[in-house]
């Protein structure tokens, strides 16, 4: 593994991450990527990263620090400035298939006026897919989200964990290789949050997709992947690649664990040097 | 209210489950009825009320006529009443239809290019702002067919809210789920069909009940201003035509049947709008208290 050797480190270096399941040639390839919003926003600047299939990546960092723009560039919904971004191949959004991507937003974001199982079928209609034979995969997809005898259900009569759930459903109905997740649970409670970080590794283990997981709580990050990068804000950029090597499976009396404690300990000083940075300590 | 809900008995079994759905089906079919006998009876109150004090101050017919009368009036009158009425059902429907199909369509339009609707929208404006009654006169001046005439001074009052309404629909799309139909490489017409058009249903929907009760004002203005000429015209001009001739009592018969087909009109779009969003939108969907 060299991939660190491609990204800035926080003031000590990380041992290489000892990631399961990253192949030689890594499912994503983010090129000294930058990004500048039109109000002049350096959103992201040269960040240099290679995530390979498997690995649960988090994306952790304060507000502004440009995590989401990441992910959204890697989804093919935002353009990258400069740099380049591949997914298996291909540039964002050109692939062969528009099925190998699943997107989680912050908000279960679901079409109101129509049923759980509209919602679901989504992804399905627009690939072209008759409804005879998506109807299988998603009484699936809402198996694995144990939402199963919901599908007839609207939206409003969900709850915000259930909405989640069905969101989720929804991005895993294709079957896809790569799961992107942008803040998913924040709008949660801890309990619920708590059940569904569990169902998504479960999803991640059963279907070996590969996870990039924006979020901006430590706890979660380290609880859920085996990679931390941790970004900076004002310009935005990577500045720590940290391997969380706790065993999989993981259930919650991980959150006991010394090791649980430890790793913590050393992604929240990564992200503490970067509010340092703020103040003009580079 | 946290009170209530404190007070609100634990719920053991499947049966006082059933019982607590078949009171809440009662409480809940009891308050629906009450919604249609409370205005009812409101209205049947004023209607005595009118009726007791016409008699007992004596007022003669020509200035105010007891209810009595005016139904009396109505059904002396009513052939001539009938074709009336049917003028200006016609007259509203279609300026109505017509509103509904250019509004939806300029809408669209103007929802794609921010550029066509930047040119175009000032007319649009206009044709808003300038006081229907004002340009009556010189629609029916340029134009020969006086339905025709009408229907054009009907149609612009009922026009603007349809595409102002529309074009607000159809951007009011969440942006969250733009991405995930540009994610899954929805082209147009699945953009149309499955976001954009569901999206901007409501704010039609809004727009439409609007322009219902506006085209219905913009007829009867129109044949205002139209005056009584020729035998084939509407309930505006059966009004001043009784007002002329002081016959007070049919004209209140032909300004009661121009009020329930305003209400009609109002209780069809109102029906179609929960029928369509009752299920999902948040102005349709009753809310538990």
């Amino acid at each position: 593994m060299t991939r660190t050797s491609e990204v800035q480190t926080a003031d000590r270096p990380r041992p290489a991450p000892a990631a399961p399941g990253a192949a030689a040639s890594p499912l994503i390839r983010i090129e000294h990527v930058h990004k500048q919003f039109q109000n002049g926003t350096v959103a992201v600047r040269d960040m240099s990263l290679d995530i390979g299939e498997g690995q649960f990546v988090s994306f952790l960092g304060p507000s502004g620090c440009g995590k989401s723009t990441a992910l959204r560039m890697i989804a093919g919904l935002l353009s990258v400035s400069a740099g380049r971004i591949t997914v298996d191949g291909h540039a964002p959004g050109e692939g062969d298939s528009s099925q190998n991507i699943g997107f989680v937003f912050q908000d279960a974001t679901l079409m109101p006026w129509t049923t759980v199982f509209d919602n679901v079928y989504l992804p399905l209609r627009l690939a072209g897919v008759s409804v005879e034979a998506a109807r299988p995969r998603i009484g699936e997809a809402l198996s694995m989200v144990g939402l199963a005898s919901f599908a007839d259900a609207y939206p409003r009569e969900l709850s915000g964990g259930m909405k989640m759930r069905v969101s989720i459903a929804r991005a895993m109905v294709t079957r896809p290789r790569l799961l992107l997740m942008d803040e998913p649970f924040a709008a949660l409670d801890e309990m619920t949050r708590a059940k569904l970080n569990d169902d998504v590794l479960r999803l991640w283990q059963e279907f070996g997709l590969t996870v990039i997981f924006v979020t901006h709580s430590v706890y979660e990050s380290v609880y859920l992947s085996n990679r931390v990068v941790v970004m900076a804000a004002r310009p935005g950029r990577v500045v720590a690649d940290i391997p969380i090597t706790a065993p999989y499976p993981r259930r919650q009396d991980l959150r006991n664990s010394a090791a649980y404690s430890e790793s913590c300990a050393v992604v929240s000083e990564a992200l503490k040097a970067t509010l340092g940075d703020v103040d003009g300590h580079e | 209210m946290a009170m209530s809900e404190a007070a609100r008995p634990e719920i053991r079994t499947r049966q006082e489950m059933v019982a607590l759905n078949e009171q809440q089906n009662i409480l809940a079919r009891r308050e629906r009825r009450m919604r249609t006998v409370l205005p009812l009876a409101a209205f049947a109150i004023v209607l005595v009320a009118w009726e007791g004090l016409v008699r007992y101050y004596d007022i003669p017919a020509y200035l105010i006529p007891t209810p009595s009368r005016v139904v009396a009036a109505m059904f002396e009158n009513w052939p001539q009443l009938l074709s009336a009425l049917w003028f200006t059902v016609k007259l509203t429907l279609i300026s109505l239809l017509l509103a509904t199909v250019g509004g939806v369509l300029l809408g669209s339009v103007f929802a794609l290019s921010r550029l066509v609707e930047a040119t175009f929208f000032p007319f649009a404006v206009v044709l808003q702002v300038t006081p229907i009654i004002a340009i009556a006169p010189l629609i029916l001046v340029y134009v020969s067919n006086t339905f025709a005439a009408l229907l054009i001074c009907a149609w612009i009052v009922a026009f603007f809210p349809i595409l102002s309404n529309t074009v607000i629909g159809l951007r009011s799309a969440d942006h969250n789920l733009r991405d995930l139909f540009k994610l899954y490489r929805a082209n147009r017409w699945q953009m149309l069909r499955f976001l954009l058009v569901p999206s901007a249903l409501p704010y039609f929907l809004a727009g439409l009940r609007i322009a219902g009760g506006l085209a219905l004002i913009g007829a009867v203005v129109a044949e205002f201003v139209a005056g009584t000429s020729g035998r084939n015209t509407g309930l505006a001009s059966r009004i001043i035509e009784a007002t002329y001739r002081n016959e007070i009592p049919l004209s209140f018969a032909a300004l009661f049947l121009v009020s329930a087909f305003g209400i009609t009109i109002f209780l069809v779009t109102s029906a179609l709008s929960r029928r369509l969003l009752g299920k999902w939108h948040e102005s349709e969907v009753r809310r538990e208290v």
